[in-house]
């Protein structure tokens, strides 16, 4: 591909930020136009890629490098893979329909537009990126424009819940930052991710630091870095609350693509560069999972604000992803050389990140939709809006039992593989989180019973329907759960091999022989 | 007591007496006139010193130039105490403190 | 067969889609519809039953997989399995659905959602028909959480009432239970055997993929699935709740086929199972059985009687397939769909009519589902009361219907176990014991609706049989517990022995060393406990009847001092056991103050305290570092310091500069006089 199709995706909406801080200041339909171009472009970029891409093809495609500052050897690399692919398409998707979401805010919307278009443009770089520095930079550019439109154009805790997300996540950055370092200076002084993927983990296996192994070291820097951002339990305190606080479409975003720069960072860097740390950490990252799941689950059972309910889910679904990632150890020789358990576990975790994108994305979008009518989220607060809103209740059926893993819906599928993938090793884990089968189950359907069912509240007797712009936003995604429900198998090829090419890694790691 | 020492006693005692008009005198005429005073102390120094040193007319010569001198400062004295008239009314010196914050 | 296969999938899932996008603008609200998508199964199910009785071959089996995703190495398939099994199993859910699809087109005539039902039944129909042609474990499931799906949208279709939601909702979470087990099982049985097709994991057991103990627990695992599905003890409290649907709906899903799912999947993985678990399976099906009989007894609410008399009846099934008479099991599933559709359709139209009556009358308040406000119905309602009658018979066990059979051949089972292995004694005194009081509850709910005086007379005046669109299906079905159609072509009112035994024959367990016994052996000892079995059950029947004659009907006793003087066996019936009550006491509660306690620590002590104190003891840090350290001592002490001595020190020398040259040339002389003396010194 000579006309660098990935620095279009990367840029694009910065062009798009440019134009809107042109716009005059009255101009705000001109602007969310601009905006809905530039996602779209966007968006038909990612497709594209998607058509054009090799799913047979181990490692990197379309990539991009030049020389950036030279005297560090930093470079500005881009590159797809199957890993990656998934996740672009997402970003683009979600930014696409969040435009429209967005559509009502009248409170300053050239900021509002201009900052939504630089933080699709840091997530698309951060998905992008093959040079770690590059990594880091579009990790941390990422953070401002949500800092502000968190703290700016959030509910009534705003400020307190954007310096809450934005030191939280920073405290993570610097513990990355700080891993990079080492890995330059241990590795070759270099940044190059595919270079640092095949010497990390021997220059860094051999070295010990006060004492520690330097690899472990290293590995546990990074797993923080990411945990903060997936978030992991102790670290997901952040979460329910920036949600809660920040506007319907940041909140989309925030769950539908942020949570999955952890989890994508911990496979893209974590994993092949430090395999040995992978396997070290499997047990304890299968734990973390089960503790996700379950409390998560039962924090969300016990909300009253649907969106921190949402939120709290997310925690749970989240889990699901760390679980079946532990379960690249199955390919242990103890377990015969699982591979298929392995191939499961890895290949469903991925497809759990992209399926719960979208699904929670479904979900705030629905958040949103009765917060503009109702002007509150008191789960309690309602009741009966199946006889009133008949459209929105469907809509919001189908995105409650994806979430509470309905198979026929993309939830199952992947709940499913995860699970099966890390059975074989983990097998007392698994059982106890599949009770969070049951408690996802109870909470959605808890609430879904509250808010619509029984008798409608007197309060809500002309709460309008909802309208075709927010269809617009939800029907697509509609469409993804049900189909990737049906048949996942577009997705899964092209992650397999990437995927495949992953457990390699990890297999040729001689710690694995433990497992 | 040689002959110097008793003009430069008295040339101690002129520059003493100027010295006191100066920082006594309220008047700045009386003022000018310690300066005259002093200078003139001044003078018979050098006078003396001339005579009794030694040396050639060099202590004269100061010594005309020093009353050349102090004619000449008398006159911008005056001007001085006749501009101070002028702006402050008086020709007394310690009504003119502009110098203190 | 194969090309049949997709139509049982695609016409009723075509059929749900278009109900639920278009169903309102459509003429009649698009009832015809679904009809035709369920009649066209009907007309290829009768088809293929048919092609089955031409072939008569046990062993007829027809399969075709296709790959539904791979990743590398792990391909996942899934696919089709067509056997006798599956025809007749297809067959009996796409009649009992096009039965109570033309019944509910009377039944739900004026409700607002009137095409949203029809979506839903649709939406089952797909999903039961799933169920039964999946050859894996995989579809499997995702089928039967589909049915809870549409059990729970049905179950909650009148979801004003809250007691509705909460059935819908406790159903869905009940089965969801049984699930988590069944998941379980399936990880066990895909990780020790690679793959989800049951073909595959039969083989793999039997070349001992797994070891024998943890054979037992998958097995059991999996029948945790079926626990859930077919409301066994203990997880068979959402069944009763579920009557909150429409009527149509429980005779459909509640009685006829979901229900029977789990008893279906308990049959499919039948060789699996060893001994230990055949044993759980049986005692959880004896006690079911005995249990829900038992409650049954005492209900006055015409639906929950059936319900419970349900939840024994799928307790016979499961204790049949417990025994290894997993063949007699699935007969009396097929033949108890039949009649306990025919007994819920009567109720409903009993229901309807009292329903319509009451609206007459203006009376809002009184039940038309309890029993103790019915009576004399039999007069105005005479079909409803003979077809009643008739399944009631077959229910009851009484020569001649269909009933009698199936459960003669469960009962021969269960006394043949017991006689093989003497301490399992207990397990065919429930069975006659649940046969007793079968009989007994069903002709008290018959004496109680159809006989006697109804509590208000008014009421009975208004009372009206049903349209034709319900009496048709209650005569179809009614037809259908006769005997004679499940022993064609002999006539035998004693025996069994018919086209159902000749296709469905037992297979050999697959479990390895020969723990189980074989098929052979079984039939062979079922045989020869065929005649006492069918003696005994004669006799409970008939005594069963007596009691209710003599009590309900002669009312020779009274009820209600009966119940006086079993004070507390009545209480226990009447209140269920209390099971709900336990529940809710020892596991719902709990768990929702636990999930309180976690959202509160999690909140309000981790968040606020722990992971804020990480802020707060930055900012007094900061505070200590930037205000008392910084500003307090550096910049204030030391930096201003040393501008603040400077200031004191012009301050205290302020007072020397007076403006007066002469001050200054005082000081001036004292310095030169100080310069003198330091000189001089």
């Amino acid at each position: 591909m000579d006309w660098n199709i990935l620095s279009w995706l990367v840029w694009l909406p910065v062009i798009g930020a440019g134009l809107i801080v042109l716009v005059p200041r009255d101009k705000g339909d001109t602007m969310k136009w601009i905006a809905a171009a530039a996602t779209a472009f966007q968006l038909i970029f990612a497709v594209l890629l998607w058509s054009q891409f090799d799913s047979s093809h181990v490692g990197f495609q379309f990539q991009e490098k030049m020389s950036w500052i030279a005297s560090f050897n930093i470079q500005y690399y881009l590159g797809v893979d199957g890993l990656s692919l998934p996740m672009v398409l997402l970003t683009a998707l979600l930014s696409f329909l969040c435009v429209f979401v967005s559509w009502k805010i009248d409170k300053a919307p050239k900021g509002y537009f201009a900052l939504f278009l630089l933080l699709d443009a840091g997530m698309m770089g951060v998905f992008l990126s093959l040079d770690f520095f590059l990594f880091y930079v579009f990790w941390e550019v990422m953070l401002l424009p949500m800092y502000f439109l968190i703290g700016m154009w959030g509910g009534p805790q705003r400020e307190y819940a954007a310096i809450k997300f934005f030191l939280y996540t920073l405290a993570g950055s610097v513990l990355m930052l700080v891993a990079i370092l080492a890995l330059y200076f241990t590795c070759g002084h270099t940044f190059d991710m595919t270079v640092l993927m095949a010497q990390a983990n021997d220059g860094l296996g051999s070295m010990t630091w006060w004492g520690f192994n330097a690899l472990k070291v290293v590995w546990i820097m990074l797993f923080i870095a990411f945990a903060i951002k997936v978030p992991v339990f102790p670290f997901h305190t952040w979460l329910p609350l920036a949600h809660v606080e920040a506007p319907t479409a940041v909140s989309v975003i925030l769950a539908g693509v942020l949570l999955k720069m952890g989890t994508y960072g911990m496979l893209r860097i974590s994993y092949p560069m430090l395999p040995d740390g992978a396997i070290w950490f499997a047990g304890a990252l299968a734990l973390l999972a089960l503790i996700n799941i379950i409390w998560g689950a039962l924090c969300a059972l016990a909300q009253t604000d649907l969106k921190k309910m949402v939120a709290y889910s997310s925690v749970s679904h989240m889990g699901y992803v760390l679980l079946g990632m532990a379960a690249v150890v199955a390919a242990g020789a103890k377990n015969g050389g699982n591979v298929l358990a392995a191939e499961a576990g890895m290949n469903g975790a991925v497809l759990q990140m992209f399926n719960h994108g979208t699904i929670t994305a479904m979900l705030f979008i629905l958040v949103g939709v009765i917060y503009d009518r109702a002007h509150h989220r008191n789960i309690d607060g309602f009741g009966g809006l199946g006889a009133r809103m008949p459209i929105y209740t469907g809509v919001v059926a189908l995105a409650f039992f994806a979430g509470l893993g309905l198979p026929g819906l993309s939830g199952f599928i992947s709940e499913a593989m995860c699970f099966i993938g890390a059975f074989p090793v983990f097998k007392t884990i698994v059982i106890i989180s599949t009770l969070g089968i049951l408690l996802n189950a109870a909470y959605f359907l808890w609430a879904f019973q509250r808010m619509f069912l029984g008798k409608l509240n007197e309060k809500y007797v002309d709460l309008p329907e909802i309208n075709k712009r927010e269809l617009f936003t939800l029907i697509p995604l509609a469409v993804l759960v049900i189909l990737l429900g049906i048949y996942p198998a577009p997705v899964l090829d092209v992650m397999k091999v990437t995927m495949g090419h992953l457990i390699q890694i990890i297999q040729q790691s001689s710690l694995l022989a433990a497992f | 007591m040689n002959d110097l020492n008793i003009y430069l006693t008295v040339g101690a005692i002129l520059f003493s007496l100027g010295l006191y008009g100066v920082i006594t005198r309220r008047n700045g005429v009386a003022v000018l006139m310690g300066v005259e005073l002093i200078l003139n102390s001044a003078n018979v120094n050098f006078v003396a010193f001339a005579r009794f040193g030694g040396m050639n007319l060099s202590g004269h010569i100061f010594a005309m130039f020093v009353i050349i001198l102090a004619a000449a400062e008398a006159a911008v004295a005056l001007a001085i105490i006749i501009n101070l008239y002028n702006k402050f009314g008086t020709v007394n010196v310690d009504d003119a403190r502009s110098l203190k914050q | 067969m194969m090309t049949f296969a997709p139509y049982f999938l695609i016409l009723p899932l075509a059929a749900f889609a278009i109900q639920i996008f278009f169903g309102k603008r459509l003429p009649r609200k698009g009832d015809w519809v679904s009809i035709t998508a369920v009649g066209t199964t009907l007309c290829l199910a009768i088809a293929m039953f048919v092609m089955m009785l031409f072939l008569y071959e046990p062993g007829a089996k027809a399969e075709q997989s296709f790959e539904w995703f791979n990743l590398g190495e792990l391909s996942v398939k899934i696919g089709v399995l067509i056997d006798n099994v599956t025809v007749i199993m297809l067959l009996v859910v796409a009649l009992v659905s096009g039965l109570v699809h033309l019944y509910s087109v009377g039944y739900m005539k004026d409700d607002p959602r009137y095409s949203r039902y029809f979506g839903y039944l649709s939406l089952f129909t797909f999903s039961m028909n799933g169920i039964i042609l999946s050859n894996n474990l995989l579809s499997i499931y995702m089928f039967w959480e589909l049915v809870g799906l549409s059990s729970y949208l049905l179950i909650g279709f009148w979801f004003e009432k809250d007691s509705a939601a909460n059935a819908s909702k406790k159903a869905f979470l009940v089965n969801r239970v049984g699930d988590i087990g069944m998941f379980i099982g399936i990880m066990l049985f895909f990780t020790a055997t690679g793959s989800f097709l049951f073909s595959d994991i039969f083989a793999g057991v039997a070349a001992g993929a797994l070891p024998l103990p943890l054979l037992t627990v998958a097995g059991l695992c999996l029948f945790a699935g079926a626990i859930g599905k077919s409301a066994q003890v203990p997880l068979h409290v959402w069944l009763p709740d579920a009557m909150e649907g429409p009527t149509p709906v429980s005779a459909l899903i509640h009685a006829a086929t979901m229900v029977a799912a789990g008893v279906y999947l308990t049959f499919r993985m039948f060789p699996l199972f060893t001994p230990e678990a055949l044993t759980v399976i049986a005692y959880v099906g004896g006690v079911t059985a005995i249990f829900a009989a038992i409650i049954a007894v005492t209900q006055n609410d015409i639906k929950r009687v059936l319900a419970y008399s349900t939840v024994s009846q799928l307790g016979y099934m499961v204790m049949a397939i417990g025994t290894g008479a997993y063949v007699a099991g699935f007969f009396h599933l097929t033949t108890h769909a039949a009649f306990k559709a025919a007994l819920f359709l009567c109720s409903g139209s009993v229901i309807h009519a009292m329903h319509h009556a009451y609206h007459k009358l203006g009376d809002h308040d009184s039940d038309p589902q309890d029993m103790r406000n019915m009576g004399g119905m039999k007069s105005k309602m005479k079909i409803t009361f003979l077809t009643m009658f008739m399944a009631t018979l077959a229910l009851s066990g009484v020569p001649f219907m269909s009933g009698f059979l199936s459960k003669d051949a469960i009962l021969a089972g269960t006394l043949s176990f017991a006689t093989h292995h003497p301490e399992h004694f207990l397990l065919p005194l429930f069975g006659f014991g649940a046969a007793l009081l079968t009989a007994f509850y069903m002709f008290r709910l018959i004496f109680m609706t159809f006989y006697g005086k109804p509590a208000k007379q008014e009421v009975l005046d208004n009372i009206h049989e049903s349209p034709a669109t319900m009496t048709t299906p209650l005569i179809v079905l009614a037809t259908l517990s006769i005997f004679i159609v499940y022993t064609l072509p002999y006539i035998n009112p004693f025996s069994d022995h018919g086209w159902f035994t000749d296709l469905i024959v037992a297979t050999n367990s697959v479990v390895p060393q020969h723990v189980n016994p074989s098929a052979h052996e079984i039939a062979e000892g079922i045989h020869h406990a065929h005649l006492p079995a069918m003696i005994i059950s004669l006799i409970v029947a008939f005594t069963g009847i007596a009691l209710a004659v003599v009590i309900y009907l002669k009312k020779k006793f009274s009820a209600e001092k009966l119940a006086k003087n079993l004070a507390l066996p009545y209480k226990l019936s009447f209140n269920k056991f209390f099971v709900d009550e336990i529940y809710d006491r020892f596991l719902i509660n709990p768990t929702i103050k636990l999930a309180k306690a976690v959202g509160f620590f999690d909140w309000e002590i981790y968040d606020k305290y722990f992971i804020n104190g990480f802020g707060r003891i930055t900012e007094r840090l900061s505070r200590f570092i930037g205000i008392t350290m910084d500003y307090d001592v550096l910049d204030q002490q030391i930096v201003d310091g040393v501008g603040k001595s400077t200031r004191f020190f012009g301050g205290a020398l302020k007072f020397i500069q007076t403006g007066k040259i002469q001050n200054y040339l005082v000081w001036v002389l004292g310095g030169i006089i100080i310069i003198f003396i330091i000189q001089a010194m």
